[in-house]
């Protein structure tokens, strides 16, 4: 044999370890299970894009600086909640975005456990097709742990890089998802083979005794020398299942509040610290924006502005205007919500009193100096929205200073950080 | 030979295979030069790598090596047989799941976010140990009874099998 035959017979040895098929022992592993749990885990998928796109659009990008990324239409937005629905619609988007995600971790774990043994087949490469698929799953692989991974660190107020959580989360959203559909379609003949060789929900009635390992075969995921089974696959699935649940227990309380917000006992916001009017949760402090009672004192003034007319107003004025009252809920991007009685001044008023058009858009300018949210600009429709105020009461009782005193604005449908805190500016323009 | 077969026996797949693969690292691809122009790219691909690693290599060994040490260890106590497999799968799934939510949880049962916490919410992290230790314990507490309840209610009596080896699995 010559000496190239021979190096090429030892490189066709896979090296000890897992590379080794006889190493992978768990007999629930096969193309069944993997398919299945991809089965579950796909429509998953597919409701965190859409209700992520969702979130996307309903920061209205096309508007003024509302851009959190830095192609504001890569995606152009096709739909946005009007500010006229129910002002928990965002609520329910984006708390399914955010507890569902957190839902289908356990999913996602078992799914990369069932194939695992793939990571380190041997040989690496077999073929081009192989080794571009090979990349792809890399691909799929990275991109599904930055999204999983820099969604659950978002909302635990966990940043330690130094990248836009925005950027990365929706980059990584596109990168994940069409890796998602490539993968889907590769893998769709494979799927199609391991259902109808085993039926789609039949080895779910396999109790222990009857959990048999399957064949191994050219999948590679069913193993050459599987160990005695010590739990079923429908015990797997059930346990998956249950971690799921758990989660779905301890979280979704922060999502509906009220009496329920106690019960999310692991969540960011299931915590409760009083009673009254003022104590419902919120993101800034008045201190964090570095907000000082010389701007929001007396000497504060609303300055509205549409062409060259300007208007300014004190806060006494603004409290003798005709005032609106709306239980409406704000929803923040970590997924959590809070329903509270508001009273204020629609916006369609102030933009009456100042003489804007009917179509036009405004910038709404915070009194902090520093935030990436300090400017904002809402969209006609949320102008005119009946619901849509600026606040200057909350529960019958003043906002306070960390909720925005001496004014904020409320509009149903748009993100918690559109919803300005220590108003100090609203310029009205045409688009 | 027809293009298409010649293409397949060369390539070793159908031609959109490699229209499909090149598609989604043009996504990529250009989604990598958004992400750049707004941040640290060695940053980013050392994370994107980094996340992959951690899991296959750490997290994946980590629970199975566990598991499988947990499994030997049940193994070698006297009522071997399917009441072994029983007590394992009662350890084994309270701990899974309360493992999962230390995983999903860590960084506000660790408290390592604080100081962001603290500027969002006015408050500090506070409980979630406590609330993950509370959540494992019931976890267990309801698993101890669910085999208490089978143990004692009148069998339906396995027939004879095989003990469990107890070394198995991966």
């Amino acid at each position: 044999m010559s000496r190239l035959q021979q190096i090429r017979d030892r490189l066709e040895e896979p090296p000890p370890g897992p590379f080794r098929p006889r190493f992978w022992r768990s007999p629930l592993r096969g193309p069944w299970l993997t398919s299945f749990l991809g089965t579950l885990l796909a429509p998953g998928i597919v409701i965190m894009f859409l209700t992520g796109l969702i979130s996307q659009w309903s920061y209205r990008p096309a508007l003024g600086r509302n851009a959190t990324t830095p192609v504001s239409d890569t995606i152009p937005a096709l739909f946005h909640l009007p500010a006229s629905w129910p002002s928990w619609d965002y609520a329910v988007t984006q708390g399914i975005h955010v507890t569902l995600g957190l839902m289908l971790i356990p999913l996602l774990l078992a799914k990369l456990w069932s194939v695992i043994p793939k990571l380190f087949q041997w040989p690496a490469v077999r073929s081009a097709a192989a080794a571009i698929e090979r990349a792809a799953i890399l691909l799929l692989v990275g991109s599904v742990l930055v999204e999983f991974v820099t969604g659950t660190l978002d909302v635990e107020y966990f940043y330690p890089w130094h990248f836009d959580f925005y950027t990365i989360h929706y980059y990584g959203a596109l990168v994940f998802f069409s890796a998602f559909l490539l993968h889907l379609f590769v893998k769709l003949p494979t799927v199609r083979h391991a259902y109808r060789e085993r039926g789609v929900l039949k080895p779910l009635l396999d109790d222990l005794e009857h959990t048999r390992p399957e064949p191994h075969e050219a999948t590679g995921l069913a193993p050459l020398e599987p160990s005695a089974p010590t739990i079923s696959r429908r015990g797997l699935l059930a346990t998956v299942g249950g971690a799921s649940l758990a989660v779905l227990a301890v979280q979704v309380g922060q999502v509906i509040g009220g009496p329920l917000r106690r019960t999310a006992l692991l969540a960011a916001r299931g915590r409760v610290y009083g009673t009254g009017p003022n104590d419902f949760p919120i993101t800034t402090t008045a201190s964090s924006a570095r907000i000082t009672t010389a701007e929001t004192g007396a000497g504060w003034r609303l300055k509205l502005m549409a062409g060259d007319r300007e208007i300014s107003l004190t806060r006494d004025q603004l409290m003798a205007m005709p005032q609106h009252d709306a239980t409406l809920t704000l929803t923040c991007v970590e997924g959590w919500s809070t329903t509270q009685h508001w009273r204020g001044v629609p916006l369609s008023a102030l933009r009456d009193m100042v003489g804007a058009s009917a179509d036009d858009v405004v910038e709404v300018e915070s009194v902090q100096t520093q935030g990436p949210f300090r400017h904002i600009t809402l969209a006609s429709d949320q102008v005119a929205a009946s619901d849509a105020l600026l606040a200057l009461c909350v529960n019958g009782v003043d906002l306070s200073p960390d909720h925005g005193y001496p004014a904020r604005v409320i509009v149903p449908g748009a993100p918690g950080v559109h919803n300005t805190k220590w108003v100090g500016t609203m310029r009205f323009s045409s688009v | 030979m027809n293009p298409i077969r010649h293409f397949r026996a060369r390539y070793g797949a159908s031609p959109l295979h490699l229209v499909g693969h090149l598609l989604a690292f043009g996504v990529a691809a250009f989604a990598l030069d958004q992400i750049f122009s707004g941040g640290d790219i060695e940053q980013l691909l050392a994370w994107y790598i980094g996340f992959a690693l951690l899991h296959d290599l750490v997290l994946i060994p980590l629970y199975t090596g566990v598991d499988r040490l947990f499994r030997g260890i049940v193994g070698r106590l006297p009522a071997s047989g399917p009441g072994a497999i029983r007590l394992v799968n009662h350890v084994r799934v309270p701990a899974l799941i309360s493992g999962v939510l230390l995983l999903i949880y860590l960084p506000l049962i660790t408290r390592v976010g604080n100081h962001t916490f603290r500027f969002y919410s006015g408050h500090n992290v506070e409980g979630y140990l406590r609330n993950w230790l509370l959540i494992t314990a019931a976890l267990f507490l309801g698993s101890a009874a669910v085999y208490g309840v089978r143990v004692v209610r009148p069998a339906h009596r396995h027939p004879p099998v095989k003990p469990v080896s107890g070394d198995g699995g991966g």
